[in-house]
């Protein structure tokens, strides 16, 4: 036989990215040194956790899950709970391992939620997702010794012997315990794709039928996944419980389950490292957009419209496809178009962003006066010069924001026409 | 102990209130390569879906190696030695060709549900895939994935995936469906290539085919088989020529194949 596989130990380009994951996870607290970037950084690694397990579902096992926000709520839940029991002295374990509780929780719930939610695929899948998590959703409303109601369950993380003088009381503290977490997990979940149940869990997202022919159980091979998932959801409910200090239902809601899904998407379900971009935009979403206004879920609402009518690979996808571009050598000549794209886009941004924050201000701070504050600019928002000069701008943007995309479009298109060409030509070379 | 490879035992198979199988009686020996013909709307692919699991017989028994599998589920039927190709391609598009082969090979190994291995650790799996790609002729697809093959290299590639879990029983559901003249007769030669020392049932509609691939003939009309023997005794087959045939077993005389 000519052809043996041939197995490589080891892959230099791979060890490249995951020191450089590791460096940037252990110096981003040292360049960002604010508070509210070190906070950030530590609820980031939580998201990231927690939008990978998600993307085990929805981009390697095409299960649409409405209800993620279980495991890692659950996990949320019973980490406060042996944070306390620890802090009563009850429970003999180390803080830095209590993730792991949230994580042994949320795949317990996983395997006994997870049997009936995996039963199907599909729309049914995605239907049972939302039952569930509207159940437990009502359980917490219901069970208010282990939810803890209105105001939660709260512990302190300052709890049993500190391990050389690291109590996790600071926040930096915490934060390296969660990016530990944050590489450690990733890594394990991007070996998870490597192994025979991750590639089956693809073969089943593609083609479930024929899995069936092949000798697999289909509906195995997505409760495995699930459990999988829930395990790692569960450690970042583990994690939040610790950095928060504070659990409330609304960690098993149904808007935190739909915001993995939207920035899953967002960041892109196809690229194992897109639901880590994802997750990024989240913090950042939830942190800082939505101090700078109020209109910030409407302006979430509008970016995840376009990504899924016009890159439904997400941001991922697009990242990939221009590096394709730059790896034929020819993002030079697109780059004029891009730089068009971004002015024009800026402009018509502008516009219609004017016009719904004053939109914004008239329904809730019209007892403040009528001047909304813009980009710098002081706009009347009864004046109709301003609602005309806003609306003008938009239009102009959106116009020339429409004409260079077609010119963008078509030189896409001849790129991509030169490259499958290339592609055929070496393939005849060789 | 049966002596067959495959045994059908009065099978029969109601949808609604219509009969699309109605007591069928078959009896395949091991290592026989067997024809399944008949017009279309016959029953035919609804037999191969009832042997494979993909619907349950209303009743009758069905036996593979002397173990009955009527109303077990299609992946322990398969793990218990049968595989099918399907009429309509049917492979992992977003997979590569070699995945896609990977991926078939898989439990026959016994890796089954595993998280605890890499895949690129799996040398028996990836020698065997690697030899299923040769046996297929696609190995200089390796890496294409598989909706970017040709047609006739998907039908290989579907050939391939059935065939990759060392099944002895092959079901193949009109493997040359849609192909020239010329790519058909490559691609029986490759079928008797891969399938040797098999059990192999097919559903085929090119009679010249059917008489060079076949051991013995199976004429299925109206869910019943009405004639099972060899190539030279179906066609003098009165009852056969009279229902089905006629016409098209002259043309294939004619044409001196």
């Amino acid at each position: 036989m000519s052809a043996v596989y041939k197995f490589k130990p080891y892959n230099v380009g791979r060890w490249v990215i995951w020191s450089l994951f590791a460096l940037v996870l252990i110096c981003a607290p040292l360049v960002f040194t604010s508070n509210l970037s070190t906070t950030m950084l530590a609820q980031m690694g939580i998201a990231i956790i927690a939008c990978l397990s998600y993307n085990m579902l929805l981009g390697q096992g095409g299960m649409l899950s409405f209800g993620h926000a279980v495991y890692t709520g659950l996990g949320s839940y019973m980490a406060m709970h042996a944070l306390n029991a620890v802090s009563a002295g009850q429970l003999g374990i180390p803080v830095s391992l209590l993730p792991l509780v949230g994580g042994v929780a949320g795949m317990g719930f996983a395997v006994l939620l997870g049997y009936v939610t995996t039963k199907k695929a599909g729309t049914p899948f995605a239907m049972i997702t939302m039952g569930v998590a509207e159940l437990v959703f009502a359980m917490s409303l219901m069970f208010s010794e282990f939810f803890g109601g209105e105001a939660g369950v709260s512990g302190n993380r300052v709890a049993g012997e500190s391990f050389m003088g690291i109590t996790f009381g600071p926040q930096v503290q915490i934060y390296y315990l969660i990016a530990a977490y944050t590489f450690v997990c990733v890594a394990l979940m991007y070996a998870f794709t490597q192994t025979p149940l991750g590639r089956m869990l693809n073969a089943v997202r593609d083609n479930p039928e024929r899995v069936e022919f092949i000798g697999y159980n289909t509906q195995r091979v997505r409760y495995f996944a699930f459990i999988i998932a829930g395990f790692f959801a569960g450690i970042a409910g583990g994690l939040g419980a610790l950095n928060f200090e504070i659990v409330t239902a609304e960690v098993v809601g149904a808007a935190r389950s739909g915001a993995y899904l939207l920035f899953t998407f967002l960041g892109g379900a196809t690229f194992f490292f897109g639901p880590i971009l994802g997750a990024i935009l989240m913090i950042i979403a939830f942190v800082l957009l939505s101090e700078l206004t109020k209109a910030w879920l409407l302006y979430l609402g509008l970016v995840f419209l376009f990504m899924v009518m016009y890159a439904p690979g997400g941001i991922a996808s697009l990242i990939m496809m221009n590096l394709r571009v730059a790896k034929f050598g020819k993002l030079r000549q697109i780059w004029t178009s891009y730089l068009g794209l971004g002015l024009t886009a800026i402009v018509m941004l502008a516009g219609a962003g004017a016009m719904i924050e004053m939109v914004y201000h008239l329904q809730l701070n019209s007892a403040l006066g009528d001047t909304v504050k813009f980009m710098g600019v002081a706009l009347n928002a009864k004046g109709v010069d301003s609602w005309f000069g806003c609306a003008f701008v938009m239009l102009t943007g959106l116009g020339l924001f429409e004409l260079t995309r077609r010119q963008y479009m078509l030189e896409w298109g001849e790129i991509q026409t030169e490259i499958e060409k290339e592609i055929k030509r070496r393939e005849t070379a060789v | 102990m049966s002596a067959y490879a495959l045994e059908l035992k009065d099978l029969r198979k109601n949808f609604g209130k219509t009969e699309i199988i109605r007591g069928v009686n078959l009896a395949v020996q091991a290592g026989e390569r067997v024809a399944v013909i008949g017009p279309n709307g016959a029953g035919k692919s609804t037999l191969f879906n009832l042997i494979s699991g993909r619907f349950g017989p209303t009743s009758g028994e069905i036996v593979l190696n002397g173990q009955r599998i009527d109303h077990k589920k299609p992946y322990e039927i398969n793990r218990m030695g049968l595989s099918r190709s399907f009429q309509i391609t049917n492979i992992f598009p977003k997979l590569s060709v070699f995945e896609n082969l990977r991926c078939a090979v898989l439990w026959s190994l016994g890796y089954k549900y595993t998280f605890l291995k890499f895949l690129s650790g799996l040398k028996d799996a990836n020698e065997r895939a690697e030899q299923l790609m040769e046996m297929i002729r696609l190995e200089k697809k390796r890496d294409t994935l598989a909706m970017n093959l040709t047609y006739a290299e998907q039908r290989a590639l579907e050939i391939g995936i059935t065939i990759a879990g060392g099944a002895d029983v092959i079901l193949l559901d009109e493997p040359t469906a849609g192909m020239s003249k010329s790519e058909t007769s490559r691609f029986i030669h490759l079928i008797k290539e891969v399938t040797v020392g098999k059990t192999l049932l097919t559903v085929e509609h090119d009679m010249g085919v059917v008489f060079g691939l076949a051991d013995k003939i199976a004429v299925v009309v109206y869910g019943e088989v009405i004639a099972f023997d060899t190539p030279e005794a179906v066609r003098a087959n009165a009852k056969v020529q009279e229902a089905y045939l006629g016409s098209s077993v002259a043309d294939s005389q004619a044409g001196g194949h």
